[in-house]
């Protein structure tokens, strides 16, 4: 990971530095996942890509390029047999208000602008249409930035003819098309324009000149609001904050000048600033995004700055919480255990350069803020985009609970001497199915994001994931866990690919957050139950060695599977199944009691 | 700053912006003497420029730049 590349950036030390910036990426000897992205645009978009693609190494994704000749986004996504030989795994179509062909003129009234509006979402529809007939791959289309004049002054805003109000019409248009197409991702150009400011955005000079549709300078931040949609699809969000307390979640030293006398809620300025913050978070949380305290602080204070009534944030609100005088490395590895998620996938947010020194020493992977002062704080997480949320299932809105509840049964389990019998005091049931229409777009995210425990570590594309299920040579199943602390939602997948008596198990994946429940053993039983259906008589399971998923390396060996070959750390293993014997002991399968939140 | 200043100047922005720390220009340097020069990473060179300068050029005379040398007069009537 590159400093420059961290939000916030210089952008024009990014434009600039561009090539050494990528050099530099290239030979840190990091693997990345290789996507091939096509960017179709309606304006230049050379320097678009250079961004995009610095952001996203830096990011953990190595992009190649497919740029479309100037202006012809239409004509590559109907016709373009390049493109096609290309075959893009994602398509970003970069347009702007300078593509909208139809505008309104004086002579036309409600209706007739109505028409036009149609036409002129008719002409996207069908690229996006095409490309996902063509090629089944996601799409990322910008939406439209108000013109820069207004014929019509403010009234520019609602009448119909008011160009204003036709990019707002047309925008609408996009997010209605957004909310009912699951592999559609709308890049909100709009606020990228207001954000950067309108009238510096919309420079002429660079139009005319370049055929730019922004000026150069809000390209960065442009490509790397794009970026962020990218890695969000690829599995590459942040999942937690860890935050710290003093200066940083209220204003003064709770330790030393008491609940009384610490900066929150609206007696000042300052407090309000920490008070806003508190409630930027606490809305964060709603969203799946979990909350831990890593503080230097004795836990007492800790707790009793948090119990003070004018903050947002109470202690129940986090799902871990360390104040202790131990080294903030120390505790975000403990945070990072505890929750069972990789440290790279916690941002660290504290006022102290030095404690941020601290953590990204030992953690060089993990982003943390450069905080400020607490009334840019909020800005500063919520533009870095460490949480995009491309996907927004019912497990991410429930994702606080499930942790909480695992703390509830971390604590159960310390009640019981014997593994076994709190496994079964957790009364746990599963449903274990192929996979089904409902499910896919979880299945995709789960693909997409799991790494530790996931033995081939292959990432699917929904639609890809759609033809598995549909594949008479495969076997494809999803489980859901529940017990009596909660319902872990989906949380494991796998697919299998028949070969006459051979099933080649081609990816197998488990969420770690129902690590140790042997719901592993579960799934195989259902797996071996559904190959023996067909005829399989041996399993064949595949370990792909990545930088991650080390704690699944003898996984094939435990489950009695025998060593068939080897290359490297990349093993193959084959189980014979003519007498397979179940292996769970402690899930009530299918049994039809299992309750949905 | 005199032309000698800018020169210098400008030689640290394109060495930045063509990744190629022995780039020296003259007034008589254009696209076709350095490599990567082309009509794209002239948008970028010019923007360099201006950064590096603080000042920004009207569209005018960016068309008007033949050279290096035309580049830094524009500079220098600029600051």
């Amino acid at each position: 990971m590159l400093e420059a590349l961290n939000y916030p950036f210089d952008p024009a030390l990014l434009l600039k530095k561009r090539r050494s910036l990528k050099r530099e990426l290239l030979s840190d000897g990091s693997t990345r996942i290789e996507k091939r992205i096509a960017v179709l645009g309606g304006s230049t978009t050379h320097d678009i890509i250079d961004m995009l693609e610095l952001f996203l190494l830096n990011f953990g994704i190595e992009p190649r390029f497919y740029e479309s000749e100037y202006g012809q986004f239409y004509e590559d996504a109907l016709f373009g047999q390049e493109l096609a030989e290309f075959q893009p795994e994602l398509v970003f179509l970069h347009t702007s208000f300078r593509n909208l062909r139809f505008l309104p003129t004086a002579e036309d009234n409600a209706s007739s602008v109505a028409e036009k509006l149609d036409r002129e979402t008719a002409h996207f529809t069908a690229v996006w249409e095409n490309v996902s007939t063509r090629f089944g791959c996601p799409v990322i289309q910008n939406n439209f930035e108000p013109p820069y004049y207004r014929l019509l002054g403010n009234r520019d805003a609602w009448d119909p003819r008011g160009w204003t109000c036709y990019a707002l019409e047309m925008n609408r248009r996009f997010a209605d098309y957004a909310a009912a197409h699951e592999s559609f991702y709308l890049n909100d150009l709009a606020y990228a324009a207001g954000d950067y400011g309108l009238q510096a955005w919309s420079d002429p000079l660079y139009w005319h000149m370049y055929k730019y549709c922004m000026c150069l300078n809000a390209i960065p931040a442009f490509a790397y609001q794009t970026a962020c949609i990218v890695k969000s699809i690829y599995g590459k969000n942040k999942k937690a904050l860890v935050l710290d307390l003093d200066n940083t979640l209220w204003g003064g030293v709770v330790g030393d000048d008491g609940v009384e006398g610490i900066e929150i809620g609206q007696e000042t300025s300052m407090g309000q600033s920490y008070a806003e913050f508190q409630r930027y978070l606490k809305t964060l949380s709603s969203y799946g995004v979990l909350l831990a305290v890593n503080s230097k602080n004795d836990e007492v204070n800790a707790l009793a700055g948090l119990e003070h009534p004018d903050g947002a944030l109470k202690p129940r609100d986090f799902v871990a919480i360390r104040a202790n005088w131990e080294p903030k490395s120390k505790n975000f590895g403990d945070i990072a255990a505890a929750l069972n998620i990789l440290p790279d996938s916690m941002v660290f947010v504290d006022d102290n350069p030095a404690e941020r020194a601290i953590v990204t020493r030992v953690y060089p992977e993990v982003s943390a803020p450069p905080l400020d002062m607490p009334e840019h704080y909020v800005g500063l997480l919520d533009r870095a985009g460490y949480f995009e949320a491309t996907a927004l299932s019912k497990d991410d809105l429930a994702r606080v609970d499930m942790y909480r509840q695992n703390a509830a049964r971390a604590e159960q389990q310390n009640r019981f001497t014997d593994y076994g019998e709190y496994l079964r005091s957790l009364q746990m049931k599963a449903v274990i199915q192929p996979f089904e229409p409902m499910v896919l777009a979880r299945v995709t995210q789960l693909t997409n994001k799991s790494n530790q425990f996931n033995l081939t570590t292959r990432r699917y594309t929904e639609s890809e994931i759609e033809a598995a299920s549909k594949d008479s040579n495969r076997i494809t199943l999803y489980g859901r866990l529940a017990d009596v602390f909660g319902d872990n939602g989906l949380v494991s997948v796998v697919i299998g690919r028949q070969e006459g008596e051979r099933l080649h198990i081609e990816l197998w994946l488990m969420s770690c957050r129902v690590l140790k429940r042997n719901m592993e053993h579960a799934m195989l039983d259902s797996l071996a139950a559904a190959a023996r259906a067909r005829g399989v008589r041996t399993l064949v399971g595949y370990y792909y060695k990545t930088a991650k998923n080390g704690m699944v390396r003898d996984f094939y060996k435990d489950f009695g599977f025998t060593l068939a070959a080897a290359e490297g750390e990349d093993t193959v293993w084959e189980l014979d199944i003519t007498d397979y014997q179940n292996k769970n002991q402690f899930i009530e399968v299918n049994e039809g009691h299992y309750e949905q939140n | 700053m005199n032309r000698t200043e800018i020169f210098e100047q400008l030689n640290e922005v394109f060495r930045d912006v063509f990744d190629d720390p022995s780039i020296t220009v003259t007034e008589q340097t254009t696209a076709a003497d350095i490599e990567g020069w082309d009509s794209l990473m002239h948008i970028s060179l010019i923007s360099a420029v201006e950064d590096a300068f603080d000042l920004s050029f009207p569209m005018k005379t960016v068309l008007a730049m033949k050279n290096v040398g035309d580049m830094v007069n524009a500079i220098a009537d600029r600051l």
